[in-house]
């Protein structure tokens, strides 16, 4: 089942004009800065295919970056999102890219502050659902047709038993898990797609769990 | 993942068997797959029906794009309407006019709820509005028009396509006038089956629509066809409750939209290169919006 959702299919509620190419990549913005876990400082957007072409006329501009401002699929704040960055002294690019992308929606989202940066590739696969192919370097499988939860964390050992026995306690079934990481020790993600959605009870569950640097949600 | 009904014949015999509406079908399968309770599914299908009739009002007060290419046409029509010169009939122009009106709105950068698109926005809360004059429904019973038409619309999604890009307009507007015909039949007092009938009669009409929009933008030609599929889910929902049946039962006819959606050239799929995008107006209107640069010829028609 492709869609699990009746709200798939009646919603989503979004400013226009086009699911993929406004509602999608809005959605690919939000998550970027959910990930990022607070406003960037500067973003810059690599876009592809279908993307690059037709940006403008579609507003996959002003929802990306409305996206990153932490603006819904249908906040009538992303028509304004460029002031509103500017008000909020976020500087932002815009990058067409020629070369061809694996998928016709796709973007790159660099974003980052005096902390640290976040590199992200999101792909935009119709009715606004969206899917994360990509983050700081990790490939990912993130299908967006299950609720998810992205954990970001340090390579440690028991960080995955905390994290599923977290899942379990709440008597939710795990339906896909990947885990990667950069290098040994360093920088780890979990990429968890879960049969049921989940309450905010389980986010601060995970969050508060030792070696757990940040945690994000895909809800569909 | 355990669900209640995959097929519309999954569908309609629950109902008949049950005894219950489609819509209270779907109601029970969305609080069983997402474990959300009754009255905050309701509560959510609600504020979706809020955002719908706001589109249509602001539509109706007159709209433009920022491309310019399209706005004010739902004005056009209700003006028309209300000269009583209408051929077709109101009942039919209003779903038209409201049609539009949302897509407009859409075109515009305005809110709306997709149905089950973006592109596609019009059909369901057009002819839902329309109706809504004759029938004289409570909320509850236009609350439950949106979940009917999610029910068939749900069917089509996992069985064939809902994109444009994977099965042109026939995915679109098709399933969204098909959706909108079902429900209709339903709150008009027809049965399950009917309501499949409708669906059947319609979406056999619109197979093979192509998705070409000009210069890539959901505007031409997707505010007529959203104009024209709201005429067409009417029609059909009028010829299922006179007792027409589909001589293809509905699964079948899905099945056909998702195959002539896998053989359609990707020309035809929403990437702006064939159809009416391709016409020498399309690409010259093309490279008016977006600059020269990106329209093969430029030359045409200035």
């Amino acid at each position: 089942m492709k869609y699990r959702s009746v709200f798939e299919i009646i919603g989503p509620v979004m400013i226009g004009p086009s699911s993929s190419h406004t509602a999608g990549a809005a959605r690919i913005g939000r998550v970027a800065r959910d990930l990022f876990g607070r406003q960037p400082e500067w973003a810059k957007i690599y876009l592809y295919g279908s993307f690059a072409e037709t940006y403008k006329g579609h507003g996959t501009d002003v929802a990306i970056i409305g996206g990153l401002l932490d603006y819904d699929t249908f906040d009538e704040r992303i028509k304004t999102s460029f002031e509103d960055a500017a008000a909020l002294g976020m500087t932002f690019e815009f990058i067409p890219e020629e070369e061809e992308a694996e998928h016709p929606n796709t973007a790159k989202i660099v974003i980052g502050d005096s902390q640290g940066e976040m590199e992200l590739v999101g792909i935009s696969i119709g009715g606004g659902t969206m899917e994360v192919t990509e983050l700081n370097g990790f490939p990912l499988r993130l299908s967006g047709h299950f609720p998810a939860l992205l954990v970001v964390h340090d390579d440690r050992a028991g960080v995955i038993a905390n994290v599923s026995n977290a899942i379990a306690s709440q008597g939710m079934n795990i339906a896909h898990m990947e885990v990667g990481r950069k290098e040994k020790g360093k920088m780890a993600l979990m990429v968890i797609e879960v049969d049921q959605m989940f309450d905010e009870t389980l986010l601060d569950e995970l969050k508060s769990l030792p070696n757990v640097t940040q945690v994000s949600t895909l809800a569909n | 993942m355990e669900v209640l009904f995959s097929s519309v014949k999954e569908l309609v015999s629950l109902a008949e068997t049950q005894n219950k509406p489609i819509s209270e079908i779907m109601i029970e399968q969305e609080m069983l797959i997402t474990k959300r309770s009754r009255e905050d599914i309701i509560a959510q299908m609600d504020n979706n029906l809020t955002v719908m009739e706001s589109a249509v009002e602001q539509g109706l007060q007159g709209v433009k794009s920022t491309s310019g290419l399209t706005g004010g046409d739902a004005v056009l029509i209700q003006n028309y309407i209300k000269s009583g010169k209408s051929l077709s009939g109101d009942l039919i122009l209003d779903a038209v006019s409201k049609a539009v009106a949302t897509n407009e709105v859409n075109a515009a950068m305005g809110m709306i709820c997709a149905t089950p698109t973006a592109g596609a926005a019009g059909i369901v809360p057009g002819t839902l509005f329309a109706v809504k004059e004759k029938l004289n429904p409570t909320r509850e019973q236009m609350v439950n028009y949106l979940f009917t038409s999610g029910a068939f619309g749900f069917v089509v999604a996992n069985n064939a396509s809902i994109s444009g890009a994977a099965g042109g307009c026939q995915a679109e507007t098709g399933s969204a006038a098909s959706m909108a015909a079902a429900a209709i039949v339903e709150m008009a007092g027809g049965t399950p089956q009917q309501s499949a009938e409708a669906f059947s009669i319609v979406m056999k009409n619109m197979l093979g629509l192509v998705c070409d929009p000009v210069a890539g933008l959901v505007e031409v030609p997707c505010v007529k066809r959203n104009a024209m599929g709201a005429a067409k889910a009417l029609v059909g929902a009028d010829m299922a409750l006179a007792g027409v049946v589909s001589r293809i039962p509905t699964d079948e006819v899905i099945e056909a939209m998702h195959r002539i959606g896998q053989t359609m050239p990707s020309a035809l799929r929403e990437t702006a290169k064939g159809g009416l995008a391709a016409t020498p107006t399309g690409k010259w209107l093309e490279a008016k919006i977006f600059g020269k640069d990106r329209a093969v010829n430029d030359t045409v028609n200035s």
